[in-house]
């Protein structure tokens, strides 16, 4: 037997980076470089240049006046609001949106194509008409808030009612990053976990999530991200009352219109700084990990 | 006994893909489910893991009715056609995977580990990641995975089959050493003849959900019991004809093929010759079958030469030396023999077989 293992010592293939090909240009209209340039000019115009102003306004006159502007009160209260906000509903959503996940790939149910659809539903729905749809259900008047009014349960213009609003509107982020993933993998792996003596719940945690982690993390961002981010539906909802249901966002836009600028551009730095960052780590992890 | 499947069916929506299969397999043997695609042979495996339900029937792992456990507890490995490795995971830490759900003692897992990487001759490889690996040893750490919380029965699922066929070779025969090693009961499935004969101490040869002959190798090979057993396995001539006054003839001048069938005076037949029991010969008496030679193409080890005889194209094989020395020559008439045949009777379902014949490329 040892001389036919022997011969299975293949070495590994795959990784070599002499075997890819190099795509070639040449018969492109105006040359890679001329490409290169134009895509990267555009991108500069349309996305650097402004991320950049909003930092050249934020400090221009010192890191001083950048941080006195967010020590007030208000600030303050929308920034925790908005990371209460956020916390909770990343949690949820992470949880609901594997599930949902789980549900479209891996089960068979009557009317899956139709539901397939609507789960992108908050992506095509404006977020302010989002807003509205919940004052409607919930709102005093409305057909659950009502109820829930009774029970002195207050839904709208609270915090109850901006959770709400912003788990809408990122409901489909951690789903559609997963679906793809989970279809791709397959249920083998997981088959195979089975007849190894894993319960569910182990095959879960210990191939399934793994397996999917690459997709979860950029749902989970794009999750915090708009969480962080969300105006429109977190408006209408909160009614927008300082030091109560004032959000972060919706502390820029207070600040913009009341002509207080420095407090409007700082906050602005401090929301766009954590989803870059957020966006930066996710994409190194995902490269590290990729590697193997 | 290790494996006893009982009258086993299994039905997806209208397609009745296993159709009342019963087979046993003995302790320590190596026995293959043999068929084409669709024959039901993985959907099989996959009931006796218990990863799929079946609609009716039983399977009794060692004497015990497992048919309604899950397939954590029949303590059987299962190695998947494309390995299904964790690819978040190093080679030893797949390997120890079982193990390590199942809470063993961290030193007997390194141990275990160990003796594995031993066995499917892995060393070294202990820390690389799936991805790093070729595709032969992605397979060899699947079924070292597989065996390491020592199943009672191992189940291989056309584990080689996307492998190309030089690495498939060796590790069909890597297989079958390893299993003269550690005598692990197993059910392998696969589509290829030449692997099954190759591997097997025992074949099932599966059409349509439905057993259609079980056998040592050489039984299936050299004594097929149905006509679709005989062309499946290994390459047949397949001739239809009619016997008419005890004669075996085609065409409509009633031709007359060099063999005697035992059926009825009266009737269709379909005989079956292997390419290497014909034989040619220039010496042409009054009433033998003759051809054309048409076609003569180089082998390797062998020549394969093709045959026209009234309409029909049959293909021949012979060794080197034998057919050199000869000296034939295209469009040379020669006499037919054939040195062996079977012949099966034409019967209800015929049409059906000759379908099958047709999908595998044996009929026009």
């Amino acid at each position: 037997m040892g001389r036919n293992a022997q011969s299975l010592q293949i070495p590994a293939s795959g990784n070599n980076p002499t075997d890819r090909t190099r795509p070639s240009t040449r018969r492109l209209p105006f040359g890679r470089w001329g490409i290169t340039a134009g895509t990267l000019g555009w991108f500069l115009i349309l996305v650097l240049l402004p991320v950049g102003a909003l930092f050249e306004v934020a400090f221009r006159d010192g890191p001083g006046t950048f941080f006195s502007a967010l020590q007030g009160e208000a600030a303050r209260h929308a920034f925790i609001l908005t990371l209460v906000t956020t916390v909770l509903a990343v949690a949820i959503n992470t949880v609901m949106g594997i599930a949902l996940a789980i549900l479209l790939v891996r089960h068979k149910f009557p009317g899956k194509a139709l539901f397939d659809g609507i789960v992108d539903l908050p992506f095509a729905v404006s977020p302010v008409v989002a807003g509205f749809m919940f004052i409607v259900l919930y709102g005093p008047h409305g057909l659950l808030g009502r109820w829930f009014e009774s029970g002195g349960v207050k839904i709208i213009y609270a915090l109850p009612g901006i959770i709400i609003a912003t788990l809408f509107v990122t409901l489909p982020f951690v789903t559609r990053e997963v679906v793809p993933v989970l279809r791709e993998m397959g249920d083998e792996a997981e088959e195979a976990a089975f007849t190894l003596g894993a319960n569910s719940w182990q095959t879960f945690w210990k191939v399934t999530v793994p397996g999917i982690r690459w997709g979860l993390v950029y749902g989970v961002t794009l999750t915090v991200a708009r969480s962080l981010g969300e105006f429109g539906a977190v408006l209408v909802v909160s009614g927008n009352i300082i030091m109560r249901t004032q959000t972060a966002t919706l502390y820029v836009h207070q600040e913009f219109i009341d002509f207080n600028y420095h407090g409007a551009y700082s906050a602005s730095v401090v929301l766009g700084g954590i989803s870059f960052i957020l966006l930066l780590l996710s994409e190194y992890w995902k490269k590290r990990t990729k590697e193997i | 006994m290790a494996i006893a499947v009982s009258n086993l069916t299994k039905r997806f929506g209208d397609c009745l893909a296993v159709d009342d299969v019963s087979f046993l397999v003995e302790q320590g043997e190596l026995v293959t489910l043999l068929g084409p695609s669709g024959s039901g042979k993985s959907t099989i495996l996959r009931i006796i893991a218990g990863l799929e339900e079946p609609d009716a029937g039983t399977i009794y792992l060692y004497g015990n009715d497992v048919s309604s456990s899950p397939p954590q507890k029949r303590n059987v490995g299962f190695v998947f056609q494309n390995y299904a490795l964790f690819k978040h995971l190093t080679v030893q830490k797949n390997i120890a995977f079982g193990l390590e759900v199942q809470k063993r003692p961290k030193h007997k897992i390194q141990e275990r580990v160990k003796e594995l990487l031993h066995l499917v001759k892995l060393e070294g490889y202990e820390d690389r990641y799936p991805s790093q690996l070729s595709g032969g040893q992605r397979q060899r750490v699947a079924l070292a995975r597989s065996l390491a919380p020592e199943p009672k029965v191992l189940l291989l699922d056309e584990p080689f089959g996307a492998l190309d066929a030089k690495v498939r070779q060796n590790l069909a025969t890597w297989l079958r050493d390893l299993h003269r090693q550690i005598h692990i009961t197993s059910v392998f499935v696969t589509h290829d003849q030449d692997e099954a004969i190759e591997i097997s101490d025992e074949i099932v040869v599966l059409n349509r959900g439905k057993v259609e002959q079980i056998g040592k190798p050489e039984e299936i090979y050299d004594r097929p019991r149905t006509r679709f057993v005989a062309s499946f396995v290994g390459t047949a001539n397949v001739i239809e004809a009619t016997v008419r006054d005890g004669k075996v003839v085609i065409g409509n001048d009633g031709m007359q093929l060099p063999i005697r069938v035992g059926f009825p005076d009266h009737g269709e037949v379909v005989v079956l010759v292997r390419p290497e029991d014909i034989a040619i010969s220039r010496d042409v008496s009054h009433g033998d079958l003759t051809g054309t030679i048409t076609g003569v193409r180089y082998r390797g080890d062998v020549y394969e030469a093709t045959l026209e005889t009234f309409g029909l194209s049959i293909h021949m094989i012979q060794p080197k030396e034998g057919f050199l020395e000869q000296n034939w020559q295209l469009g040379e008439t020669v006499a037919i023999l054939f040195d062996r045949f079977k012949s099966f009777q034409a019967e209800e379902g015929h049409e059906a077989i000759r379908e099958r014949l047709r999908s595998l490329g044996y009929i026009e």
